[in-house]
């Protein structure tokens, strides 16, 4: 974590592109308020289910997501909601999802850890750590075998870490030499457990460096150092060369899952460290800050984005749950 | 035209076959060609799979479609299902299938289940290859190979809601399963017995497919109803052939899918000869035996004349002596003893 926390590393040559600015921002704030509002009414009592949120993290998925195609693939993890909103997927199909309706992203049958959808690349979130990776290897393998340019991204935890599956991963992309960017969320925790505890070697990118994969270690909370350096990892990508790793330093705000009390393993001192670097406000006070965008524009795209959510909650509770027969439909393809 | 082929290279076939009419099958594994990226040294398909089944399809294919993997099922498996996901339709050799201890979770969790948590936006064109079964080697000299390679366990896999479980009993069967595995748009796990594969068969010349789903039946007989999956199958024709000199009438099933189970052609032979014997080398803990044998408990109790045997292994791992290894696989004498104690009753 760079001392200078109160601003982001905002290239010059993107002062101009205000297009690009207010999509990263807009889909931050979406994926924080659909969050929110998911742990509001979980609080409630107006929602139930498993669900790990991703508050906190949101300049990692929109930097990373900003530099793909719609046709690149993106395997997530179980905390996979930012991923999801980041990759373009209907955030009231997602919200319908999470109330278990048949108008949900996969007809209310996966759930917060499944959300997928294959229109936009979205191959899944996953409820076993590190299962994602092997998912984005094989899109990636496919994509070279069909002889298209397409790219194809892991996201997964420090947690996953600890999973001998992402070192067999990250050999293979190596030997195939494969369009696969893995990005690590080091988000300090894995569960309850820190990472000072669950890694011998903190130091992931001499780990995976031994692997002959190109790494580098980012400010997570940082959107556009995000972007930057995911930039030279698509273009090495879709040019032929290779894998690339990418551990992008990041907190979450939450509990591991909702309902996890954080505080019976870190301190609010902890906490109140990240939180002053908050990815949304950094981005806000940088981009304002050099004249990029006014502040009413982004309070415009707040009102914006309190619509959508407000919509996606009205279209899920106004949704109708899956018929019993769907019980046993899409076991197989056929019946 | 149909002529005489060897098990192995009936599957041999069934791959190269399909590889050349669909360029989305691709084919990866443990030495599946093997000495990988020694072309420069003259080493090319140095394996071409534990047994031989694959030899000579990379020089057709290439080994951007025969992908020789590291050591890592778990892996390669995963990246076999991402890659099915998108777009092509991998064939991945689990080399035996004790080995699925390392790679359970992209199988079931991702494989397997996809479909289903997805809501049905994608399907998993996936076959797993692998080899079952005890070795046969000659009990008097040393052994075979020991639990961890001689398993057959693919009540595993018939457990697990969203795979297919195929298990071919001679060449005919294995080239037309490994087509309609291949085909198959769900994910389908391919058993051959090890002591099959030097097995010589009648096998038609052209591709065709064994429909996965349905049981054969390949004796017909009046007294009694003998079930048999893999190389048991065989074993069930020889039992068939003595009790036949003891004027007992068996009719003999090969039941080929193991999911789906053909209920119905269970159900209809044993309603026609009300005694059931189950042949399996399995063990017999919720297994595959046990299962058809609660079919018939449930569907045909009313026409059972006796109780329904179950010949299997016995609860133990596969031993590594000859002797044991011998002695733990039925036998068709075993099936004999099963079959009259049943009708005895």
């Amino acid at each position: 974590m760079p001392d200078a926390a109160s601003e982001t590393t905002l290239q010059p040559d993107l002062l101009g592109d205000v297009e690009l600015l207010r999509r990263l921002y807009r889909q931050m704030v979406t994926i924080r308020r659909f969050e929110e509002r998911v742990h509001a009414l979980r609080q409630s009592g107006g929602l139930q289910g498993s669900a790990h949120l991703y508050v906190g993290q949101e300049s990692v998925a929109v930097g990373v997501c900003a530099r793909l195609r719609r046709d690149d693939y993106v395997a997530s993890t179980h905390r996979g909601h930012g991923h999801a909103i980041a990759k373009g997927v209907d955030v009231a199909r997602m919200m319908a999802e999470l109330f278990g309706r048949e108008t949900g992203t996969n007809r209310g049958k996966g759930g917060s850890m499944h959300i997928a959808d294959a229109n936009v690349g979205m191959l899944g979130a996953t409820g076993v750590v590190g299962a994602g990776v092997p998912m984005a290897l094989g899109a990636a393998l496919s994509a070279r075998t069909r002889g298209t340019d397409q790219v194809a991204v892991a996201f997964f935890g420090d947690g996953a870490m600890g999973q001998g599956l992402v070192y067999e991963c990250l050999n293979m992309s190596r030997i195939w030499k494969l369009p696969l960017i893995f990005v690590c969320e080091n988000n300090g925790y894995a569960e309850s457990t820190p990472v000072e505890y669950a890694l011998g070697s903190r130091d992931l990118a001499r780990r995976v460096e031994g692997f002959g994969v190109p790494t580098v270690t980012v400010d997570g909370q940082d959107v556009f150092a995000v972007y930057d350096r995911m930039g030279q990892a698509v273009a090495r990508a879709r040019g032929g060369g290779g894998p690339s790793f990418l551990e992008c330093k990041t907190y979450r705000y939450y509990g591991h899952f909702i309902g996890d009390d954080p505080r019976r393993y870190r301190t609010a001192e902890e906490e109140a460290y990240y939180r002053e670097r908050d990815c949304i406000e950094r981005f806000e006070r940088t981009v304002v800050g050099r004249g990029a965008l006014a502040e009413a524009e982004l309070r415009a795209i707040d009102q914006e984005v309190e619509r959508t959510i407000a919509t996606a909650v009205s279209f899920a509770e106004e949704s109708r749950p899956p018929a019993l027969s769907e019980l046993t439909t899409d076991v197989y393809t056929q019946g | 035209m149909t002529r005489e082929l060897v098990f192995s290279r009936a599957e041999n076939e069934a791959l190269r076959q399909e590889m050349e009419r669909d360029p989305t099958v691709i084919l990866m594994g443990e030495d599946v060609a093997g000495a990988a990226g020694r072309a420069d040294q003259g080493f090319v398909d140095a394996w071409g799979g534990p047994m031989g089944a694959t030899k000579g399809l990379i020089q057709r294919f290439g080994p951007g479609r025969v992908i020789d993997t590291p050591i890592c099922e778990m892996g390669f498996i995963g990246a076999a299902v991402g890659a099915a996901v998108t777009g092509l339709r991998p064939v991945a050799e689990l080399m035996f299938v004790n080995f699925v201890g390392v790679c359970l979770d992209p199988i079931m969790n991702e494989g397997a289940f996809l479909r289903y948590m997805l809501g049905g936006q994608v399907s998993v064109p996936l076959v797993i290859k692998t080899a079952i079964g005890a070795t046969g080697r000659a009990p008097e000299r040393g052994g075979g190979s020991a639990a961890q390679h001689s398993g057959s366990m693919y009540s595993i896999f018939a457990h697990v809601p969203g795979l297919k479980c195929v298990v071919p009993s001679d060449a005919y069967t294995a080239k037309g399963l490994l087509i309609a595995a291949i085909r198959d748009d769900d994910p389908v796990v391919y058993c051959s017995h090890r002591q099959l594969a030097g097995t010589r068969g009648e096998v038609p010349e052209e591709p065709y497919t064994v429909p996965i789903g349905k049981a054969r039946r390949l004796r017909p007989g009046r007294d009694v109803t003998l079930v048999g999956i893999a190389r048991m199958t065989g074993v069930c024709l020889e039992a068939a052939a003595r009790l036949a000199e003891e004027g007992v009438e068996a009719e003999v099933v090969d039941l080929l899918s193991l999911s789906p189970l053909d209920e119905e052609t269970l159900v209809e032979s044993v309603r026609r000869t009300g005694h059931l014997v189950v042949v399996d080398e399995d063990t017999p803990r919720c297994s595959v035996a046990r299962d058809v044998a609660a079919v018939i408990a449930d569907r045909a109790i009313d026409r059972l004349d006796g109780p329904v045997k179950t010949v299997t292994s016995p609860h133990a791992p596969v031993p590594y002596s000859g002797v044991l290894e011998a002695a733990y696989v039925p036998t068709p004498e075993a099936v004999v003893t099963a079959a009259l104690a049943t009708l005895r009753d």
